[in-house]
């Protein structure tokens, strides 16, 4: 199988994060960048099928300057190349328009199997780029992905949804999968020498303005970003034994809370 | 600019999904009509309850499988007939993926997992949505002739004061791709409550130290039907699996009760679950962060006080 896996770089999750002075963006100074813990996951899931199947795994990403050391440590953890969509000192943050640069780049990439993505990033929490990537680039589409194994050329393919069901799919190639975590178990962490080999692969990079997109996709216009309102102080429950405490807890779930 | 919302969603069991009443309620706040249009087994039956929460008119497509090509091309043919404002669905596996398809295909705004919408005075909607796992909430505008938004389950009241709705069906338009459903059944948590429809969850945490000792977490929630969550810790070390997972690289939960056993109360784990309607933590020690978001906390060894607690709400 020739895979494509799209990549997102993220701050990472203990990251305490900062809304900048003009309300719109968060302060990037003292972040932390890390590949998005989604996508550890799904990049795990390629790089297993790529051993199984003798493939290869090409793994995409756009983002600012800052990307290559994500990629650099995709690399180590087993895709074969990268591919950096470059927006110099900028960050773009358009589900739209990402989808549709790493459409018009995948189209320059010649043939692929499928185009893995991964549950969302964890800085935007959409989850979009996915089915928009298969829409603009005419490919049919499966979300949230939690079981995934290739049987004759073809992706026998598990999803748990609402309700406890789970579903079962066969997906032709091509096709975008977007891979839930853990769908192939956890993320390995790549040895030593497998991140001294990546030292010596070569990232091609890409110029985002060189893909054509256009810059009126972007429709969506953060007007403020706030912090999210602080739950009032609780309280420890008092109490001369146990027993008394843990009444007094059912009492106010019952009376006060009125959740039970 | 019209302030009309067009709600997609499905049919759950007998009836119209939680999730998507929650948008249609949510549409009818935010806007001067809705239409909703229903997918699933079911939902001509089902149409009359989407009537009540709110939808003027409803329009329901029998399915016997599921094809996303296939339903994106239907609402798709909806869209160019009632040139909607604003497209909402839920932010479930169905939602999610037919909202990126569609806002691709119109070049729409695409406002995900919100928390609440609005139209502007100007005929533009507005959406609230969590970013960074809820560390940062986005107030955004979409702009455009129709958006697409999608909302996060669990966060919105349902309403259901509204009057009977017009029902028609729809046919299922375009044909299916190379995604082909096979089989759809219970799964091997078969029976147990989905944690990010439930409306109570117990979670358990590194506190409860042996993997074994889980079943504590589990004879909590019997008597509370809840659903069961767990911390990064405890699925990285195996003891339940990802589908458990609270928290910034897990789910994100909205319960009305959420109670947190043997959970120090990481912020990883905080941003997953401080939204909930009622918070209690039962931990030993009193300085844990957990107790900085909990509505009411129980300092003590948890191996005597969560049997305990199981006991009272089993009466």
């Amino acid at each position: 199988m020739k895979i494509i896996a799209c990549v997102r770089q993220t701050p990472d999750t203990e990251t305490i994060v900062k809304i900048a002075d003009n309300k719109t963006s968060i302060k990037t100074d003292d972040i932390k960048y890390i590949i998005g813990p989604y996508d550890e996951y799904s990049l795990e899931a390629a790089v297993q099928i790529k051993d199984e199947t003798n493939g290869e795994v090409t793994v995409l990403s756009m983002g600012p300057n800052r990307v290559p050391e994500t990629l650099r440590a995709c690399l180590a953890r087993g895709a074969n190349s990268a591919v950096h969509i470059s927006t110099g000192d900028e960050e773009v943050d358009d589900a739209l328009i990402v989808a549709s640069a790493l459409a018009a780049q995948v189209k320059n990439m010649g043939e692929y199997d499928v185009i893995f993505t991964s549950t969302k990033g964890s800085d935007s929490d959409r989850g979009a780029v996915g089915p928009m990537l298969a829409e603009l680039l005419g490919l049919p589409y499966l979300g949230l992905v939690s079981d995934i194994q290739v049987a004759d050329g073809k992706f026998a393919c598990k999803r748990q949804v609402e309700g406890g069901l789970v579903e079962s799919f066969t997906v032709s190639t091509p096709a975008v999968i977007c891979l839930e975590q853990g769908c192939r178990g956890q993320a390995r962490y790549p040895s030593l020498m497998q991140i001294m080999k990546a030292k010596k692969k070569k990232i091609e990079t890409v110029d985002y303005a060189t893909l054509g997109v256009d810059g009126g996709l972007a429709k969506v216009e953060v007007e403020t970003l706030e912090y999210p309102p602080e739950r009032p102080p609780g309280r420890i429950i008092d109490g001369d034994s146990l027993d008394a405490k843990l009444d007094e807890l059912v009492r106010l779930l019952k009376e006060e809370a009125k959740v039970l | 600019m019209s302030k009309s919302v067009l709600v997609v969603g499905e049919v759950a069991g007998d009836g119209v999904a939680k999730a998507t009443l929650e948008c249609i309620s949510e549409a009818k706040r935010a806007g001067d009509s809705v239409e909703a249009v229903l997918f699933g087994k079911g939902a001509k039956d089902a149409a009359a309850a989407a009537g009540k929460a709110g939808a003027g008119s409803v329009r329901y497509v029998e399915e016997a499988g599921y094809s996303l090509a296939q339903r994106a091309a239907t609402v798709a043919g909806v869209i160019s007939e009632t040139s909607p404002g604003l497209v909402l669905m839920a932010a479930n596996t169905y939602g999610k993926e037919l909202a990126g398809v569609l806002a691709a295909r119109l070049k729409a705004a695409y406002a995900a997992e919100c928390t609440e919408v609005r139209f502007g005075d100007d005929g533009q909607p507005r959406a609230v949505r969590p970013m960074y796992a809820g560390k940062v909430l986005a107030r955004t505008k979409l702009n455009g002739a129709t958006s697409v938004a999608t909302l996060r389950q669990n966060t919105v009241e349902v309403t259901n004061d509204g009057a009977d709705a017009s029902v028609s069906d729809l046919a299922l338009a375009g044909s299916g791709d190379g995604v082909v459903l096979t089989d759809s059944s219970a799964g091997s948590s078969g029976g147990e409550v989905d944690l990010s429809e439930a409306s109570v969850v117990v979670a358990g945490g590194r506190g409860l130290k042996e993997p074994e000792n889980f079943k504590l977490i589990e004879e909590l929630a019997a008597p509370l039907n809840a659903a069961i969550g767990a911390t990064r810790m405890v699925v990285d070390a195996g003891w339940k699996d990802f589908h458990y997972q609270v928290g910034q690289t897990g789910k994100v939960v909205t319960p009305g009760l959420y109670i947190a056993v043997g959970i120090s109360g990481a912020i990883q784990h905080l941003v997953g679950m401080q939204n909930s309607g009622c918070i209690v933590a039962i931990n030993n020690d009193p300085g844990a962060p957990i107790f900085k978001v909990a509505d009411y906390g129980i300092v003590a060894d948890l191996f005597e006080a969560t049997p305990k607690l199981a006991e009272r709400l089993k009466n």
